[in-house]
């Protein structure tokens, strides 16, 4: 028995005094405010104060904690400071996916319990500890600089919430509180957990020993293999590339491949080690790396794809060879990019439970219609038996698109009748789930003397390891947008997926596109100074306009801000090369360069139906509903439609609930990638909102102009002088509850691309432009982003405040791509030695937005997710060559690589 | 604990971790309880003597002589500050990772280890203390009761600079610590200490002879040392190579920023 002061009130908790203080708040205490992101005093998520000072509660044990006060998020409330701390968080959007909110609010309220007014690198210090993966940290650190203006109450200014408006967050208050729930904090009573045993080894066959007697030996433990799965043991991001394994059956194409999965009382399974189980290896030679894979006579991983090469990626249009041979300058760029984790703080997890012949799997995803299907497909069900109850999403960006616990406990729950959950740790999050695909590209770039570019030639080998997940779409979104954002006649794009025994790649913000854009970014650069023109003015020569045609022969809509952006940025960055000759000048051990990155992003899938379907309804207690299957990820998802159907409505956004994610309650969305749900989304939210107002309206015989409002239990409708008064109690529902459905669909319209890639793979696309300054230490070869300037046309911004969000977070992941963060299977496995950018590590940002409206979109909205990260990289690798003359052809540019590079020896 | 099967917990900032990272599970005895080992920083007639449970965080707030500033320099670079609030100096010295920045900061201080057990107590110069990487000459029956720094003179000044590829909790590359004595006219005494760039951090005695008796103005030597202490490896986070070259440039800069502080 073990006595602490709990937020205030005295608790005995009956645990091991080894237990981790985290493990007592959340599993004895039901305090899940408090977060695990590693348990390892890596990420900070867990921060609570003990007697007042900030710890990882997953450092200190029960035991230790024992005679102390501890404080949680759950006790914040009542300390007038952190209350304060909790409204500027959501008045600056501070929080955005929120799983790192309470620890970032812990720390915070040490600080500013001490020292009311901190600097900034005050409060970098204090906060330092915490990691964060969605804001880069930007409005964190302001919202702790101006927490005194929120002393005494209200955050938000009632407005309507409309399209435009800085709304604070719909999901913004339980994040801040601690109530949000994540993927680990629902367990059902009498819920057993599940835990994968993995391969350790990269390329082998296995076969289990007497199974059998390992069970009678583990009396409560269920052991589940391949040949338990009871539908198909394959799932995968497309039906038609189900080729990863639900449990490996006797054949591991990575390490970290689940073998087989533990289930009982989480005590039982924790007391077995992998190493208990009856298992027999076989080691084969793993093909680590694309050339491996491909040489003549190599292994291969699966019987549908010879020579290993999973799918290949094509854009020509007219004879880029002969074109270039005919050009004054031509730029050629050799590169090559590594294995990057997505390093949300939340790891995968969720529990599936079987209710009669259906399944409810509640579960961290981007995507719960493909998990309705793949889980169907799984147990051999139909999807109607099957519902996806998304939890709170601790961050995505792409990697909960694949499966990675849904289909181990859906398979678990279905054959036991009990709940099971699964929750990864870190190491088993990093090594089993999908990356950012690694890219060795080579590129020429040609223009004639006057400098406009004539042709280009781009070849991209994509390693996607042992599964297909997403590779398919990044070998084909690539080609597309390899070229960047620019009129160029003839291009020659080819770019090919290769299965090996590496990591997983799938999706990660951007699809390839990142890589990819740090090649035309560099090659943009090599030629502007070859033809002798700055460097800015050569790619505004030759942006895209409105009207132009692509190289896939789209002729673009009015919604393209390309050149928009470089307008914007053109004082910025005249002020910038001004700023760094005048400072390498002094000589010294520092250099300072300025770099500039484009890019251009369609939204949406390319060249296939992506539709979203939408509902938003009248409910008889007097509420509009809007069910929208859409999940919100962190990037703000609910926010934006709520606002987009409130002004659609034409009511503020108060009068509206949301239902997010379920599938029972929603229609089909599609996933929360590629960009798409704003535009897409955004449209059909505003479709659905119009076809009820467009319905109530003429059942109240109102005109159009007419204004709608809710009154206690009536609408009311107002035109000119008259008033209409409609009791929603006298309406015949349309069904259960729902008074009257209004609904929407969208499906942007594109057209399959020919055997060359020619026709309308997005319907729209974003353009944006970045400017980074830094600073290279030549000895050491460190670099040191000082500024970044970020122009981004998103056609409109729904929630300015998102938007910015947005882009800081996504330039903080540019700035990991660029600079610290390369993954390596079974190297790399924690977050200590996979490193993210700190507090300490992002620089001033000033965000331009330009507002290309396009017409498609609702209220001309497109997106901005992906963009947000992809001109980052580039426009550093840019300005460490301004600042140093060296053309670094790898990442992460850390300071080694660049030392080396310095010395003459590119590695 | 006699028969050396339990382990002793300090801020179990090293030990907790190496759970989650597969290391088996060892019974623990919490330190905490002990009178002896509360964490406090007291000055006596030889110099400043550190309880066992001494944190990084009371030594960063602790007023001490200038000489110290690396040391509380190297406190808050370990971790974040709920690393440091829990995180012990001694914690630290008995991990004896190659990486351990106190090890590095403590080391160019002279700190004395002080150690006990049944058979009796001892005390070891920290240089001696860490053997390898880590290893330490503790036995597995012996604790460690806490931590000695002789005094130094008023003219002493220390500064600590460690290279990493991000700039919060992160595993340094290369650290070094400098405590110069003297004046920048001539220097008296100059202690060197590099971590991460050997099996455990290293004073560089080569370089520390060759400098005392100079001048700040022939301090450039630092920056062409040859630095035969050191044994760097490749890993994740850098080359061999570059870990040398970086050592030096390091070195270089420290010495000379150490020496400007000088009177
Ligand atoms: C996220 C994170 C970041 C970190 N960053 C850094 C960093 O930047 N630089 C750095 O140097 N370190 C870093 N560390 C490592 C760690 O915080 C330090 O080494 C710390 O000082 C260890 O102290 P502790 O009290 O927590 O040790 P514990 O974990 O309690 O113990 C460490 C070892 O010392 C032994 N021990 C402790 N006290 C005694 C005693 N009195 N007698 C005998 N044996 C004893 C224990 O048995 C154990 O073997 C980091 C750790 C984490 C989790
Ligand atoms: S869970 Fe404690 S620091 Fe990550
Ligand atoms: S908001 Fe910080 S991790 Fe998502």
């Amino acid at each position: 028995m073990i006595l602490m002061n709990v937020n205030g009130a005295e608790r005995q908790v009956e645990v091991a005094p080894d237990t981790r203080l985290s493990g007592v708040l959340r599993d004895t205490l039901g305090l899940t405010g408090t977060k695990i992101g590693c348990d390892a005093g890596d990420c900070g998520a867990c921060t609570v104060l003990l007697d007042g000072e900030q710890v990882c509660a997953c450092l200190v044990l029960a035991g230790q904690a024992e005679g102390y006060a501890v404080t949680t998020v759950e006790g914040l409330q009542s300390r007038p400071l952190a209350a304060a701390l909790q409204r500027a968080f959501l008045a600056h959007g501070a929080a955005q996916c929120g799983i790192c909110t309470p620890g970032m609010l812990m720390a915070a309220t040490d600080l500013v319990e001490r020292n009311a007014s901190p600097t900034k690198t005050e409060v970098e210090d204090a906060l330092g500890g915490v990691l964060c993966r969605c804001t880069g940290y930007v409005k964190i650190v302001e919202a702790v600089l101006d927490h005194a203006s929120f002393h005494d109450g209200a955050v938000v200014k009632a407005g309507m919430g409309w399209v435009g408006e800085r709304l604070v967050k719909v999901d913004g208050q339980r994040k801040v509180d601690g109530t949000e729930k994540f993927g680990a904090d629902l367990v059902p009573d009498g819920c057993l957990e599940l835990r994968a045993v993995r391969s350790p080894h990269a390329h082998a066959r296995f076969h289990f020993g007497d199974l059998d007697a390992f069970e009678l030996a583990h009396p409560g433990v269920s052991v589940f293999i391949a040949g338990d799965v009871p539908g198909n043991n394959s799932f995968g991001v497309f039906p038609s590339h189900r080729d990863q394994p639900v449990l490996a059956d006797g054949y591991i194409r990575y390490r970290g491949e689940a073998v087989a999965a533990l289930v009982g009382p989480a005590a039982l399974v924790d007391a077995i080690a992998d190493g208990d189980l009856p298992l027999e290896w076989t080691l084969l030679h793993p093909l680590s790396g694309i050339d491996a894979a491909l040489e003549p006579g190599a292994a291969q991983l699966h019987e549908r794809a010879p020579g290993n090469v999973l799918v290949q990626g094509r854009q020509v249009t007219g004879d880029a060879a002969a074109a270039l041979s005919a050009c004054a300058h031509i730029a050629a760029q050799e590169f090559e990019t590594g294995f990057v984790e997505h390093a949300y703080i939340e790891p995968e997890a969720g529990y599936a439970e079987r209710k009669g012949d259906r399944i409810e799997v509640f579960v961290s995803t981007q995507t719960p219609y493909m998990d309705r299907g793949e889980v169907a497909w799984v147990l051999g069900i139909q999807p109607s038996q099957v519902r996806i109850i998304p939890s709170a999403i601790g961050g995505g960006f792409g990697g909960k698109i694949d499966m990675a616990v849904q289909q181990l406990v859906a398979v678990a729950a279905w054959t036991l009748g009990k709940p099971v959950r699964c929750v990864f740790t870190r190491g088993e999050s990093i090594a089993a789930t999908v990356k950012r695909h690694p890219a060795r590209m080579r590129a020429r770039l040609g223009c004639d003397a006057a400098g406009t570019l004539q042709a280009f030639e781009f070849h991209a080998d994509f390693n996607t390891g042992p599964y297909a997940s997403c590779g398919s779409i990044v070998a084909n979104r690539v080609p597309i947008h390899a070229m960047g954002p620019y009129r160029v006649p003839a291009v020659n794009c080819t770019t090919r997926a290769v299965y090996t025994n590496d990591s997983i790649a799938g999706a990660f913000r951007g699809f390839g596109v990142p890589q990819a854009a740090m090649v035309h970014e560099a090659l943009m650069d090599e030629l502007a100074d070859r033809a002798g023109i700055d460097r800015l003015e050569f790619r505004h020569r030759n942006a895209l306009r409105p009207g132009d045609r692509t190289a896939t022969s789209q002729q673009l809509g009015e919604s393209v801000g390309m050149r928009e952006c470089l307008d914007a940025l053109r004082p910025y960055w005249q002020a910038a090369l001004a700023d760094c000759d005048a400072f390498n000048a002094k000589g010294g051990v520092y250099r300072r360069g300025v770099g500039i990155g484009c890019m251009w992003y369609g939204i949406g899938n390319t060249s296939q139906p992506n539709p979203s379907s939408m509902r938003v309804a009248l409910a008889r207690h007097g509420r509009f509903v809007l069910f929208s299957g859409a999940v919100d990820i962190g990037q703000g998802a609910s926010t934006i439609l709520m606002q987009v159907c409130a002004e659609a409505l034409g009511v503020p956004v108060a009068d509206i609930d949301l239902v997010s994610g379920d599938t029972d309650l929603t229609l089909d969305a599609g996933k929360s990638s590629a960009s798409r749900q704003a535009f897409i989304s955004g449209n059909a939210v505003r479709f659905a909102a119009m076809d009820l107002r467009r319905k109530l309206l003429r059942y109240a015989e109102a005109g159009d102009a007419a204004c709608m409002r809710l009154e206690g239990d009536a609408i009311v409708f107002e035109e000119g002088a008259s008033r209409y008064r409609l009791a929603i109690d006298d309406m015949v529902a349309e069904e259960g509850e729902l008074v009257m459905v209004g609904t929407g669909h969208f499906d942007p319209p594109t057209t399959p691309l020919d055997e060359n890639g020619a026709g309308v793979p997005y319907a729209t696309y974003a353009f944006a432009a970045q400017i980074a300054i830094v600073e290279v230490h030549l000895a050491l070869g460190t670099v040191s982003v000082k500024r970044i300037v970020a122009a981004h046309d998103v056609g409109r911004a729904i929630n300015p405040t998102q938007v910015e969000g947005q882009i800081h977070g996504g330039i903080a992941q540019g700035i990991g791509l660029a600079l610290m963060e390369e993954h390596l299977p079974g190297r790399t496995e924690n977050l200590h030695d996979y490193l993210i950018p700190t507090f300490g590590d992002i620089p001033d940002i000033d965000i331009i937005l330009i507002e290309k409206r396009e017409p498609l979109g609702p209220y001309g909205a497109k997106g901005i997710g992906e963009p947000a990260l992809i001109p980052t990289a580039p426009a550093i690798l840019n300005a460490i060559h301004h600042a140093t003359g060296v053309r670094l052809e790898r990442i992460p540019a850390t300071p080694d690589r660049v030392w080396s590079a310095l010395q003459g020896r590119n590695t | 604990m006699a028969d050396g099967t339990a382990m002793p917990l300090a801020g179990g900032t090293d030990i907790l971790p190496g759970w989650a990272n597969g290391a088996s599970r060892r019974p623990l005895i919490d330190l905490s309880g002990v009178p002896d080992f509360a964490g406090r920083i007291d000055e006596d007639a030889h110099g400043w003597s550190f309880g066992a449970l001494t944190t990084w965080s009371q030594l960063a707030a602790a007023p001490l002589p200038p000489y110290f500033d690396a040391a509380k320099q190297a406190a808050l670079e370990v971790g974040g500050r709920q690393i440091q609030n829990r995180a012990t100096l001694v914690g630290n010295l008995c991990n004896a990772s190659p990486a351990a920045d106190g090890v590095t900061a403590l080391m160019c201080l002279d700190t004395v280890v002080q150690l006990r057990s049944l058979r009796g107590s001892r005390s070891v110069a920290l240089a001696d203390f860490v053997t390898g990487n880590r290893q330490t000459v503790r036995a597995a029956d012996e604790l460690v009761t806490g931590l000695a720094v002789p005094r130094r003179g008023q003219d002493a000044r220390s500064i600590f600079r460690k290279l990493g590829a991000r700039r919060y909790l992160v595993i340094s590359i290369a650290m070094v610590a400098v405590l110069l004595e003297g004046s920048r006219r001539e220097l008296k005494r100059a202690a060197i200490a590099v971590g991460s760039c050997s099996a455990r951090p290293m004073r560089v005695t080569s370089l520390e002879r060759e400098i005392a008796g100079r001048d700040a103005a022939c301090l450039a030597a630092a920056a062409g040392a040859a630095l035969p202490e050191l044994a760097p490896i490749s890993d994740v986070r850098a080359t061999s190579a570059y870990r040398t070259h970086a050592a030096r440039t390091l070195i270089a800069g420290a010495v000379s920023d150490c020496a400007a502080l000088l009177p």
